[in-house]
């Protein structure tokens, strides 16, 4: 199943649109649309103004979710795949956040933390922290794909440890980068008044689409998820290509990683990108991906991303406390993970089944 | 299958053989997690010695070759820059040059903290600090020191055991803290007082204490909280509440942010909004915890307040030891350190470097 059904013709946008994984996440965009509407349209507001450096930027609460939203949407590609081939989630994103970055203020700040002028290209420190990255992924990858070991269970180490290996990796010192030009990637190119974040997350979207699109990667990751034996019957590899999977999800990571340690040109190995692991799995999840592997949806992802930080952005707005924001969350995964649960999702088969035999059938044949 | 099997063998053979070098050198303590359990004291010695040159504070010199033995027990450097400046800190003061022998081990978990105490008391040490990862389940193990001669110094947090069961404890009075900044807040005499208000984590004695002098001075000055919210030590986050707070166009002029980072992440979003802030300007910010990164931008006029939270006990720890070593009696145990607020007017360059963290 290609990632979205983009190329279905317009009078089966709407029967295909009800079959497809994307009418999750869309309509929960649309019911926190909604409720922001009627609360207060302000909300939709968007402003043209300057910054404090005399640069144009668009302020608003739309610009604020496309902005904070984005690190999330680029963790979500790399899970999707790693959900789709492992039928397990990797729950050390956040901590591997904090070690790409740490590696890459390590590149640029040399060996003083607060180095006037950065010492090295920041491309430079970028693929040294990518590389970083994707060991840590493939470290992962093989414990998953070659020792089977469950994923959650296998990235548990990296989560415990990651903060502290990023810690070390800068001797416990919290370097702060201050040419200008890095946080560029993290907030705005003078001139530019949408966030760079977006391009960036713009840009890795394109690059998956292509790879997805392009490529068998799509294919092989379905195949192995669906059932392992099979594939492997079928020429395939799956313990590389689950291996393959968390690698990319390093690169994403390390993507996600520079966006966040770039927005305040410093890093805190204890709180930067905390919880974001759990943001990521919800975003597959909202896609209505099956959380156990097998096919999924890109598009769904990446939307279910936006609409959890919608959702995050919404419930700052009315000022409920940050440390409630788990629990508001918590309420949509129980009722995703129940609603895909075989037990119900046999009833509800049943129920449709016995309902809308007919109904189903020609909806079927237009497809 | 065999290659299996002996690579299987290998790997348990090594690990057996890393099991035991690790209690080789932690002597038995319970580690085993992410933090490394224990630090020999002659390498924590040499580094606080190369890294500084010598000790900052003029202590007591070795008497007679006899080293004062002590055991620390801390929560995890990583912890944040308060811990990392409270390791360095301690590790300074407590050489050998300076006539102790000190044994360190660090957690963020009760249970490896009282696994470590017992430790130290098995290993006979004069001494025993303890910073506290939780506040209950020590009555035991103090008990099992006072039997054993073992002196116990609590710094930094307090714990709900009989003050009997320890010698003294050095704390910082997070209440103060915020009645200091609120303080300074209020003698600022501005028009109109319109806070966004920045919680740490919730429950925390930090956030507390800071919390509360700001809520009571709101109530009895009539300051108008435009919002209060946790945003959990975390600089995003607090990025996040103040976009928020100016994209819905609540009007504000004071920034009243629990640590530096929160202060850092509203300063972040203020910049993005053009909006003034610092000195003479249309927001002020306070921050806490005195990062030296946080000084120099009160020095540069970008903020307008930080109060500090002392990392430095080992000069009141020792002094505590001095007095105990000449056979004197505590007479207060609890000891308050002296913690200052520092206004962005006022700070030097000389406060930023000897302050900052």
């Amino acid at each position: 199943m290609p990632q979205t059904n983009n190329d279905a013709k317009p009078a089966n946008i709407l029967a295909g649109l009800l079959k497809n994984q994307l009418v999750i996440p869309l309509a929960a965009l649309l019911l926190l649309a909604l409720f922001n509407l009627i609360a207060d349209p302000s909300f939709f507001k968007i402003t043209l103004s300057q910054n404090s450096n005399g640069d144009p930027v668009l302020n608003g609460y739309l610009i604020t979710i496309l902005d904070f939203g984005s690190e999330l949407a680029i963790l979500a590609l790399g899970m999707t795949l790693v959900t789709a081939a492992s039928g397990g989630q990797d729950i050390s994103v956040g901590a591997a956040m904090a070690i790409s970055g740490s590696v890459m203020l390590r590149v640029l700040c040399g060996s003083d933390s607060r180095a006037e002028t950065m010492q090295a290209p920041i491309i430079v420190a970028f693929i040294i922290s990518c590389v970083v990255a994707m060991l840590f992924g493939a470290f992962n990858g093989s414990l998953v794909a070659f020792f089977r070991i469950q994923p959650m269970v296998a990235t548990l180490i990296l989560f415990t440890a990651g903060r502290s290996i990023a810690a070390w990796i800068n001797h416990n010192e919290l370097p702060i980068v201050k040419d200008p030009g890095f946080g560029y990637f993290g907030n705005y190119i003078p001139g530019i008044p949408i966030p760079t974040p977006f391009f960036i997350a713009v840009g890795c979207f394109i690059i998956m689409w292509a790879l997805l699109k392009f490529t068998t990667l799509s294919l092989y990751v379905q195949s192995v998820g669906i059932n392992e034996k099979t594939s492997r019957l079928n020429g395939l590899n799956p313990e590389f290509i689950k291996l393959m999977t968390y690698v990319i999800l390093g690169v994403c990571v390390s993507i996600a990683g520079f966006i966040k340690v770039s927005r305040l040109s410093t890093i805190n190995y204890s709180v930067i990108a905390k919880d974001i692991e759990m943001d990521a799995i919800l975003a597959v999840a909202l896609g209505g991906n099956a959380l156990g592997g097998g096919k999924f949806s890109m598009g769904a992802s990446v939307l279910g991303a936006y609409v959890i930080q919608f959702l995050t952005t919404t419930l700052y707005k009315f000022g409920v406390s940050a440390d409630a924001l788990p629990a508001y969350k918590a309420v949509v995964v129980i009722l995703l993970v129940t609603m895909s649960a075989p037990a119900v999702r046999e009833k509800i088969n049943a129920l449709k089944n016995k309902k809308n035999a007919g109904k189903q059938a020609s909806a079927a044949g237009n497809a | 299958m065999k290659v299996k099997k002996i690579f299987a063998m290998t790997v348990s053979m090594a690990l057996c053989i890393a099991m035991c070098a690790g209690c080789g050198s932690t002597g038995g303590s319970e580690g085993g997690n992410d933090t490394p359990a224990t630090t020999k004291a002659p390498d924590a010695a040499a580094e606080g010695g190369s890294t500084e040159g010598g000790n900052t504070d003029g202590g007591s010199a070795p008497a007679s070759g006899e080293l004062i033995k002590v055991g620390i027990i801390n929560n995890d450097p990583n912890e944040s820059g308060y811990r990392t400046a409270n390791d360095k800190d301690l590790k300074e003061a407590f050489s050998e040059a300076n006539g102790f022998k000190a044994d360190f081990s660090y957690s963020l978990k009760n249970d490896e903290q009282i696994a470590a105490a017992q430790k130290y008391i098995q290993d006979e040490v004069d001494y025993l600090l303890l910073s506290a990862a939780d506040t209950a389940g020590w009555d035991t193990v103090l008990k099992d020191a006072q039997a054993a001669g073992v002196q116990v110094i609590l710094f930094d947090r307090t714990i709900d055991a009989d003050p009997s069961l320890y010698a003294a404890s050095v704390v910082s009075d997070m209440a103060k803290e915020g009645q200091t900044a609120v303080d300074w807040l209020k003698g600022q005499n501005l028009g109109k007082y319109e806070v966004i208000h920045l919680q740490g984590v919730m429950g925390t004695a930090a956030q507390k204490g800071r919390s509360q002098a700001l809520i009571d001075t709101a109530a009895s000055e009539g300051w108008t909280i435009v919002e209060e919210q946790t945003a959990e030590w975390n600089a995003e986050k607090a990025q996040q509440i103040v976009q928020s707070a100016i994209d819905s166009n609540k009007s504000f002029n004071v920034i009243y942010a629990e640590n530096d980072d929160m202060a850092k992440g509203a300063v972040a979003a203020l910049d993005k909004a053009n909006i003034s802030h610092g000195v003479g300007k249309d927001v002020i910010v306070m921050g806490f915890d005195c990062n030296k990164w946080a000084l120099e931008e009160l020095k540069a006029g970008n903020w307008n307040y930080d109060g500090q939270c002392n990392p430095f006990q080992s000069s009141y720890i020792k002094d505590i030891i001095t007095k105990l070593q000449n056979g004197e009696t505590i007479a207060e145990k609890t000891i308050i350190m002296d913690e200052k607020g520092f206004d962005a007017a006022t700070i030097t360059q000389e406060d930023v470097d000897k302050y900052g963290i």
